[in-house]
């Protein structure tokens, strides 16, 4: 070693309720390998729960996965947790079922991309790169 | 304030910058850990290894969690948990799904959790752990849980970080035989058999007692037909056998945390033992000189590296590769870094 070597550090949560995780697995693994290092925290994670596993595992980046409909709670509480914990610079993103009319105001709030069913995994990673350089 | 003292003070969101910086191998983060480095030493660290899926996530997240809720009256501790997972050796990617395992430990500020990628390391840790251990014993943690990656028969690296390594196995991972082969047994202090609900557990525990009385056999202990016999008393002035530590053979249930408050009072009792006989400071040198070890063996290593130009180095490749020269004389002249 002796050299210094940085990775992209994710976290891959599956905030709130919902029990359908597929895709956050799928996300997970096309991360995995396009070379990233990727927390999977598993399901039913509070909006605390996932500030303090960024806190944790200092990330660079937080994709949550939100089927329930519950993104306009969820998503502010994470936002507004993360500037407390001096969490400012980690990029947020967004997957699962999040509709067009809610896409400005979450974008406004500070999200940093928001990826809807069919979105390609090459895109994710290719977005989660450019928002890390 | 600077970021040293905040780590010292247990600032998180500076913890856990410098865990980044120091896992990344940065000269700021190689930096700090020289100056965390006069406040290490008094954290107890505990690793938890064995073969993938025998639980030891879920074992790591039980101990912490019944550490952070210990008997009224006794001392309350605070736990970091270092969990390593294995690194693609083709993509670099990796994925860390340890914390899975442990959401009973959410919201404990008394706990930090992080994991780790292996990174191409082969002895079951990654090359930085122990520098992340350095930082979260200056920060003042009093338990460090070491989880490794899943490990085989020979990852054995991190007995010497730990001062009190933990083996776990599972029910049904084979016979009698693979007891008595050399490696990941050797270095336990402490044996778990973990899903002892699962079928098999009691022939697990017997399997490795048994492998215990055959080595230990100064302890004059000896199975008999299934049965434990004691033999007569060892002759006086042999190597006071009180000094030697036999590493208990415990079952756990670690979903539902049962064994786990009898595995704590071993863990307490190995501390005890390590204390009393001398073995603590024996362990923190050969911990610390097997660092310098490696740290020197990486230098070197870099030193030589850019020493040689890259297509001096190709060139010898080539010739081992076309059958010129053997890979041993290519080794002697790229040392020699004459005559290429």
């Amino acid at each position: 070693m002796g050299n210094s070597q940085t990775k992209i550090r994710v976290l891959i949560a599956k905030a709130g309720l919902d029990g359908h995780d597929r895709g956050a697995k799928v996300v997970a693994r096309a991360l995995r390998d396009a070379g990233m290092e990727v927390i999977y925290t598993g399901l039913r994670q509070t909006p605390e729960m996932i500030t303090e596993a960024a806190l944790q595992e200092d990330v660079q980046v937080v994709g949550l996965s939100i089927l329930s409909g519950a993104h306009m709670t969820l998503v502010p509480k994470v936002i507004k947790m993360l500037q407390k914990q001096g969490l400012t610079d980690v990029k947020l993103f967004l997957g699962g079922i999040i509709p067009d009319e809610d896409k400005s105001e979450l974008t406004k709030l500070g999200v940093d991309g928001i990826f809807g069913p069919g979105t390609s995994t090459q895109l994710i990673i290719k977005d989660i790169r450019k928002a890390c350089q | 304030m600077t970021r040293t003292q905040a780590v010292l003070n247990g600032e998180r969101l500076a913890l856990t910058r410098t865990l980044s910086q120091v896992e990344n191998n940065t000269p700021e983060g190689n930096q700090i850990l020289e100056e965390l480095f006069p406040h290490t030493g008094n954290a107890h660290l505990i690793g938890v290894t064995g073969a993938p899926g025998t639980g030891k996530s879920t074992l790591v997240n039980q101990l912490a969690f019944d550490y952070r809720h210990p008997p009224e009256g006794t001392k309350l501790p605070t736990v970091a948990i270092v969990a390593i997972d294995p690194s693609s050796p083709f993509s670099g990617g990796a994925l860390l799904g340890d914390r899975v395992r442990m959401q009973d430990l959410a919201g404990d500020p008394g706990v930090f959790v992080r994991s780790m990628a292996s990174r191409g390391s082969l002895g079951g840790l990654a090359s930085t752990t122990a520098g992340l251990v350095q930082v979260f014993d200056a920060a003042g943690f009093d338990i460090i849980l070491i989880e490794t990656v899943g490990a085989g028969q020979a990852e054995v690296e991190i007995a010497s970080l730990a001062h009190t390594t933990i083996v776990v196995e599972a029910p049904g991972l084979g016979d009698e035989i693979q007891t008595f082969k050399a490696g990941i047994l050797e270095i336990a202090d402490i044996l778990v058999v973990n899903k002892a609900d699962k079928p098999g557990a009691d022939n697990a525990l017997r399997a490795l007692r048994n492998m215990l009385s055959l080595t230990q056999p100064e302890k004059n202990v000896v199975m008999h037909h299934g049965k434990m016999m004691s033999t007569e008393e060892a002759p006086a002035g042999d190597a006071e056998p009180d000094q030697e530590w036999v590493p208990p053979v415990l079952p756990t249930t670690a979903t539902t945390g049962d064994g786990v408050a009898e595995l704590i009072e071993q863990i307490a009792a190995h501390q005890q033992h390590l204390k009393t006989s001398g073995g603590w400071i024996l362990r923190e040198q050969a911990r610390l000189k097997n660092e310098v070890g490696n740290l020197l063996q990486e230098a070197l290593h870099q030193r030589w590296n850019s020493s040689i130009p890259p297509a001096d180095y190709e060139k010898v490749l080539d010739q081992v590769v076309s059958r010129q020269i053997s890979p041993r004389r290519a080794v002697d002249k790229l040392i020699k870094g004459a005559g290429l």
